[in-house]
């Protein structure tokens, strides 16, 4: 079957320019880093037990992150309920968390002297256990859960109403609806779902060794940082860096193989509405799983809020300007992140080398920041001196680091707007920005600002790159977390984590949900 | 007349450009808690401006490590004059890559409880690492062998990715030497909660309650007793004597300015300088009798022996101590 004929307009030729930067920016960095280090140096056996089980950790931290992100995606998708999206952007909150701030709270419930086992010990019963494998991926999966649950929830919310009710009046039931929509949206949506967090898992270094209990739980990161910080053997540290992008392709491979692009025909795009056959039952399931998904991801957060917030307000000066800091850097690495993403999604959604493009997005979660930082390190500095460049690099990573949630939240949605509405663009002829601001922006506009508000998060909580450049007086927020821990100052330091976690989750929600006006019509 | 007014002010600020520019600038790496604003370095920028006609800006790197990291990566084009606070175990990588030049200085000031003789490094701080607990703690163990006997819980650090984890490892190997140390880490095992990426992570574990004891420093009860006003914490005496971290400075092969690193060295033990150390770094000063230390630092344990490997000893023992202890929690 022929391709429509597509006119390739000037944004989608800058998509493929900021591709080709993209990986540019990327590889780079490791070619610099292998270059400096003259040559690549041999693994050593304990490196291959840190490759086998940084793969086992973060393919089961994905396989049960998208497990359980099915119910209550599907649940968020049929409910309709007052103080939803506030929920939902709550639900939100872990992924964008600094892992530190992250592991408190999931000690402060599951810890030895956790709530649970405060609880449990009340009863007499035996205490649970969470150092080790099961530490590991339960704090994968309260990060990456709600992750798995939004990227979930876009496939039911591509639905268009007009099929829903159509499904209704054919008076469907429950199984009909999950073999002509869920299982067609699942087969499109979970391979990319299991492979971003898959990728996320596999540059994981603190959560892995806090929560691991030791050695044996070793990544591919932590051998990275060990090789480069005290062994400063470069050629090594690429070495992992390179194998950290075979994992990446090899996942990237495979994911591509199973993903089916999902085909629900033209609708007039109105939001969703109540589904068919919606029983007693399946609206109590909803309610449990909802609460259970609650519960999980809230208390955590709870009490971190807890135990810091009586701190906040005798915050030294020094971590406010460090909080102002982080949201400018936020907000600029959030504008190159969109302007990066937004071109690449347009030249996508053009049938335009699809794989190549999402490749690329993936490209930067799987390779080590330390790795990039480095390299950028290696290349800046016979030019200019890195550490003034400190804060534009920390911003350009962090963006990199934000564009494959950008893409995999855009792409989708920039195809099915040109499969949609593209026929009745060509139709009226429009071309160039009459197109894009008519017929595709309002259809991006949900996963956009999705995107902005996740780039956004991300760069508040960022700790990575800052750390190798910084200088005095550009301490980034979490950084300044850091150095409070460092300097004994705990209470300080959970009252900077609550002033990190508020903003971080503020941030996320006003884009998120400036993009959603006129959603719930 | 409308032109000489900007004639002379142009004049002037070459003049004011001038004497910026005579203001030499000394470049100290050091590590983050070092530069930060609880830290030492805040007063000890002021103290040695006053002295230098100079503008002393610290860069911090993360921890010792990174340092060392940051140097080597920099190279001969680094702008560092002086290196704060790599330690023992360290200097051997830094005298490899040829980084530092010698300081000349005697070491006969210094109050080290051992000897100290190294051509490039002079030690500013020191301290033994120790495991901090709560008073309330029963049966504490006195040794490493008592600890893995017991069901006393641990957090330490990885030896890969802090210097208070290597510091541990350093400590066992030369208490135990080769052929024990695998015994005792395997002991240890079932005592250890988990493992941190660094000092951080595991204080606030222990803080947290997660585990018994924290491999921290004798001299962490002290920040509690002086800064919180709470003497509830305490570390426990090892009867095999406790690892010591000493930390150093020196100069730069390329420093700029060697004459100005000159003087910051002499400064680094003088009084000035040292009297900070102790309630901002919560280390014990090198060069500042033990009178001198403020109060609270006289309820510290005093181990009856220091260990600690010369530097080319540390490098030495490295590799297989980092493979004992990686075999031995890895089970």
């Amino acid at each position: 079957m022929a391709k429509r004929a597509q006119p390739i307009t000037g944004l989608q030729a800058t998509g493929g320019v900021f591709a080709l930067l993209v990986v540019l920016t990327i590889l780079g960095p490791l070619v610099a880093v292998i270059w400096r280090a003259e040559g690549l140096t041999d693994l050593r056996p304990a490196d291959w037990a840190a490759i086998r089980f940084t793969l086992l950790q973060a393919a089961l931290s994905a396989l049960v992150s998208c497990l359980a992100a099915i119910p209550v995606a599907r649940a968020l998708a049929r409910r309709r309920f007052a103080g939803r999206s506030a929920f939902i952007a709550l639900l939100g909150a872990p992924f964008i968390l600094p892992v530190i701030v992250a592991v408190m709270g999931l000690l402060a419930i599951f810890g030895r002297s956790g709530w649970i086992n405060s609880a449990l010990e009340g009863i007499g019963a035996g205490t649970i256990e969470i150092y080790g494998l099961f530490g590991v991926v339960l704090a994968h999966v309260f990060l990456n859960l709600p992750l798995a649950t939004r990227l979930l929830l876009q496939g039911w919310l591509a639905i268009p109403s007009e099929r829903i009710r159509l499904a209704r009046s054919l008076n469907f039931q429950q199984r009909d609806m999950r073999r002509h929509f869920e299982w067609p949206l699942l087969a499109a949506t979970l391979p990319g779902a299991l492979l971003v967090i898959f990728l996320i898992c596999t540059t994981s270094f603190a959560v892995a060794l806090i929560l691991g209990g030791g050695p044996a739980a070793t990544t591919v990161e932590l051998a990275i940082y060990q090789a480069f910080r005290f062994d400063f053997d470069l050629g090594r540290a690429a070495y992992l860096g390179l194998v950290q992008v075979m994992i990446c392709v090899g996942a990237g491979l495979l994911a591509w193989r199973f993903a089916r692009a999902s085909q629900f025909g033209a609708g007039l795009d109105r939001p969703a509405m109540r589904w068919p056959d919606d029983t007693q039952g399946a609206r109590r399931f909803d309610l449990a799983v909802l609460t259970a998904a609650g519960t999980f991801l809230l208390l955590p957060l709870l009490a971190v809020a807890a135990e810091g917030v009586g701190a906040v307000f005798g915050l030294p000066l020094s971590t406010w300007e460090a909080a102002l800091r982080s949201v400018t850097l936020a907000l600029a690495s959030t504008a190159l992140a969109v302007g990066l993403a937004l071109p690449m999604a347009l030249l996508t959604a053009g049938h335009a080398a699809r794989a190549g493009l999402e490749g690329v997005g993936l490209l930067s979660i799987a390779v080590s920041p330390l790795v990039v930082g480095t390299g950028l390190f290696i290349i800046v500095f016979p030019i200019a001196d890195p550490v003034a460049l400190s804060l534009p690099i920390t911003g350009l990573v962090n963006a990199l680091v934000a564009l494959p949630f950008l893409l995999r939240a855009l792409i989708p949605a920039a195809a099915a707007a040109e499969a949609t509405q593209g026929r009745l663009a060509d139709a009226l002829g429009m071309r160039g920005a009459a197109r894009l601001r008519h017929a595709i922006l309002p259809r991006l506009r949900r996963p956009l600002g999705f995107g902005a508000g996740l780039a956004a998060a991300f760069s508040m909580g960022d700790l990575g790159v800052i750390a190798l450049f910084s200088a005095p007086g550009q301490e980034t927020l979490p950084l300044e977390m850091y150095r409070l821990f460092g300097s004994y100052r705990t209470d300080d330091a959970q009252g900077a984590a609550v002033v990190l976690m508020s903003l971080s989750l503020g941030l996320f929600w006003l884009f998120d949900q400036g993009a959603r006006v006129n959603a719930a019509a | 007349m409308k032109l000489t007014t900007p004639l002379i002010a142009a004049g002037l600020s070459t003049i004011a450009g001038a004497a910026f520019a005579q203001t030499p600038v000394l470049t100290v790496y050091t590590y983050d808690s070092f530069a930060s604003d609880w830290g030492p370095g805040p007063q000890v920028e002021l103290a040695f401006e006053e002295i230098c006609e100079c503008d002393l800006q610290f860069t911090a790197t993360g921890d010792g490590a990174a340092l060392l990291s940051r140097l080597r990566l920099e190279g001969s084009r680094s702008d560092a004059d002086i290196v704060l606070g790599l330690d023992t175990n360290l200097i051997a990588a830094a005298d490899e890559a040829e980084l530092m030049q010698p300081h000349g200085m005697d070491a006969t000031g210094l109050t080290l409880p051992i000897e100290w003789d190294d051509a490039n490094f002079m030690p500013f701080d020191w301290g033994y690492f120790a495991f901090v607990h709560r008073q309330t703690l029963e049966d504490v163990p006195n040794s490493f062998e008592e600890l893995a006997a017991s069901d006393v819980s641990i957090v330490i650090q990885d030896p890969r990715s802090s210097t208070p984890g290597l510091g541990l490892l350093m400590w066992v190997q030369h208490a135990y030497g080769d052929d024990r140390a695998a015994e005792i880490w395997e002991g240890l095992a079932d005592n250890v909660v988990t493992v941190t990426p660094g000092w951080s992570e595991a204080y606030g574990l222990f803080l947290d309650g997660e585990a018994d004891m924290v491999l921290s420093y004798t001299t962490s009860p002290a920040y509690h007793l002086i800064a919180e006003e709470d003497d509830s914490y305490t570390a426990a005496p090892f009867t095999e004597g406790h690892y010591m971290q000493v930390e150093v400075g020196g100069i730069l092969a390329t420093a700029d300015n060697p004459e100005l690193a000159q003087q910051f060295m002499e400064f680094m033990v003088s009084p000035a300088f040292q009297e900070v150390i102790p309630t901002t770094n919560w280390m014990y000063p090198a060069a500042l009798p033990e009178d001198a230390l403020p109060d609270g630092f006289n309820t510290l344990i005093q181990p009856e022996q220091s260990l600690i490997f010369s530097s080319t000893g540390a490098a030495e023992v490295r590799e297989d101590a980092l493979a004992t202890w990686q075999n031995a929690l890895s089970q």
